[in-house]
């Protein structure tokens, strides 16, 4: 356990020295932020708080990104090597490469909360507990993707290779980037297989509904999160390489579909049901039916004047 | 007779359909510095890996301070300290950091300063890791295989791709090591080091061990041979050489002719008289007292770095 305390302060330390991870975990996300709530949300607080929903999200699915990079960059560097020979075990490095994730990457979401709340005047940022549990576990989820990918992958080119075709339907269809009401009835059930979608789905939820319609849906969601963060973790312990030479066949590159098996099942079952699609129905439609109250509410009277209109001057005879 | 520290017995590694070590045997006792000597390719790094833990055998019996590396690796590597060929820490890690984190992960350790001040790193305690040169990154990573104060010190290729000056200083390194006692294995292709640093030496070959002892005992057993390296105008016959007066053995290597000799002047004057009676000249001659290299070329046929 010390070894892996130490080896995470390590990682934080590092990325701390790092000018891109300044600028890709805390300019980046910042700036999206920015330009969802003050471009997007036009800084109306409800549409801000709804938008908060799909801005964590991104922060939390880009975890996976930069771990992976990471850790092909140890072991190409053959930085992975040298922890090898010393009692550091495989289950320390990549559980210290999570929590050094988790560690760097809250502070930036507890500015955007802070941001929405005071600078876009957010009434409320919903049910903070379930979104922090959320956000926990949708980053090490995620996180724990990426050290998949970084198992599966031989080289750093290839590893952005897969980082993008994972990135970009991850993005696009889970209502993180393009609505997930606008998107086309067969690509919401794409969708559903994925477990970004349930993410952004449940942060948007935590936020905007609350108290909370339906408290099982959460527990769901964060159930199918640990149950995947557990097989990832689980897999990229057994494809753990230390060694910079040490290939990986292209059959052990399948293992990454073995990872989706939970959001296969959820998917099957809400596909079947339809739960997700008719929650976020409900939401826009809520929000829709608050902005146009917020349209027909009758305008105030002009406020009665305390000061006698100017009498005109008695004309001099 | 005390038992050996390590204790290698046809040791056998394969990387698919490669075997890069082919029956490997050697034993190595506590306080001894004992090297294997190779030229790349060779199997060392293979060898020492496996002692190391890094990597299993695939068959053979190998064991280090007790220790099975394939079955006890995690308890092995509290007890031994080691410095690998190609290997690195993060750019943006101090050194005096790295020191402090590799001596934390052991339950007793060296103190960070002492070792920062031995191995002439304390300037450089809060420089970043890519802002040290070659030399200063092979001491700290020395440093770093001595932070456990291990019962073995395994050192590959402890000064390949340094300069002259660099590669002295860890050598006087390493005899400070030699002179506490640890027990060091180490893999080079350096016959200065092997002679030098060494208190016995296995010359390994694709993947072979052929020949072991202390350096001296090859050498004799080698005859003790000075060898002469000459270059001629015009080639001639190494078996017409190999009978000159005075000369042992002859082979061609590249272009130029390497002749071990018992009786260095009667070799040479009968090489000159030679060529006059054939019409061809010398180009260069080179005399080199008896090495490591020439035990190497009279096993191989080859040099040590060809």
């Amino acid at each position: 356990m010390n070894h892996l305390f130490l080896l995470t302060g390590m990682r934080v330390r590092l990325a701390l020295r790092n000018k891109m991870f300044f600028f890709f975990s805390i300019v980046m996300p910042l700036v999206f932020f920015f330009l969802y709530a003050a471009v997007f949300g036009k800084s109306e607080p409800r549409t801000v708080a709804y938008l908060l929903g799909p801005v964590l999200g991104l922060n939390v699915m880009g975890s996976f990104w930069g771990l992976s990079a990471a850790l092909v960059m140890f072991r190409e560097q053959g930085i992975l090597r040298r922890f090898h020979v010393s009692p550091v075990t495989e289950l320390d490095m990549l559980l210290s490469s999570i929590f050094a994730n988790y560690a760097l990457a809250l502070p930036t979401i507890v500015i955007q909360l802070f941001l929405a709340k005071y600078a876009f005047h957010v009434p409320s940022l919903g049910d903070l507990f379930s979104v922090w549990l959320l956000i926990t576990i949708g980053i090490v989820s995620f996180g724990s993707l990426g050290l998949v990918i970084a198992s599966v992958t031989n080289t750093m080119q290839e590893t952005q290779v897969l980082n993008q075709l994972l990135w970009l339907p991850l993005i696009f269809l889970s209502g993180a980037t393009i609505p997930f009401t606008s998107l086309s009835n067969a690509v919401k059930h794409i969708a559903l297989f994925l477990p970004a979608t349930y993410l952004v789905h449940g942060l948007k939820r935590a936020i905007v509904d609350t108290p909370p319609a339906s408290p099982v849906a959460l527990a769901v969601v964060l159930a199918s999160l640990t149950v995947w963060f557990i097989l990832t973790l689980f897999l990229s312990t057994q494809l753990f390489r230390w060694e910079p030479e040490a290939k990986i066949g292209r059959k052990a590159k399948l293992y990454v579909a073995a990872t989706a098996i939970p959001f296969v099942l959820l998917g099957l079952w809400e596909a079947k049901y339809g739960r997700v699609i008719a929650e976020e129905n409900t939401t826009i439609q809520r929000l829709d039916a608050a902005e146009k109250a917020e349209k027909e509410k009758p305008q105030q009277p002009p406020k009665p004047t305390t000061e006698a209109p100017e009498a005109p001057a008695p004309e001099k005879h | 007779m005390p038992e050996p520290v390590i204790r290698v017995e046809n040791l056998v590694k394969r990387y698919g359909d490669v075997e890069a070590v082919r029956g490997v045997s050697f034993s190595v006792s506590e306080g001894e510095v004992f090297g294997l000597l190779g030229p790349n390719g060779a199997g060392k790094t293979s060898t020492i890996e496996v002692l190391e833990g890094l990597r299993n055998a695939d068959s053979g019996t190998a064991i280090v301070c007790g220790y099975d590396p394939g079955k006890n690796a995690a308890a092995l590597k509290y007890v031994i300290g080691a410095a690998l060929q190609s290997t690195a820490l993060p750019d943006k890690l101090r050194v005096m950091e790295a020191l402090k984190l590799f001596a934390s992960f052991y339950k007793a350790h060296k103190n960070p300063e002492e070792l920062l001040k031995r191995f002439g790193l304390e300037e450089k305690r809060n420089a970043f890791y890519s802002q040290l040169s070659g030399g200063q990154k092979r001491r700290l990573a020395l440093a770093i295989a001595l932070i456990n104060d291990p019962k073995v010190v395994f050192l590959d290729e402890p000064t390949a791709g340094l300069d002259p000056q660099v590669r002295r200083e860890i050598y006087a390194i390493i005899e400070e090591l030699k002179r506490d006692k640890k027990t060091i294995v180490l893999t080079t292709h350096y016959i200065e080091e092997a002679e030098r640093l060494c208190d016995r030496v296995a010359i390994i070959d694709h993947g072979k061990v052929i020949s072991q002892g202390s350096p001296l005992e090859l050498k004799q057993a080698s005859g003790d041979k000075t060898r002469i390296e000459v270059r001629l105008a015009k080639a001639e016959s190494d078996l017409t050489l190999k009978n000159l007066e005075g000369v042992a053995d002859c082979r061609a290597l590249n272009g130029a002719y390497v002749l071990h000799c018992q009786r260095p002047p009667q070799a040479i004057v009968a090489l000159v008289k030679h060529l006059e009676t054939q019409n061809n000249e010398l180009v260069s001659l080179e005399i080199f007292t008896p090495s490591l290299e020439d035990v190497f070329i009279e096993l191989t046929g080859r040099r040590l770095r060809d």
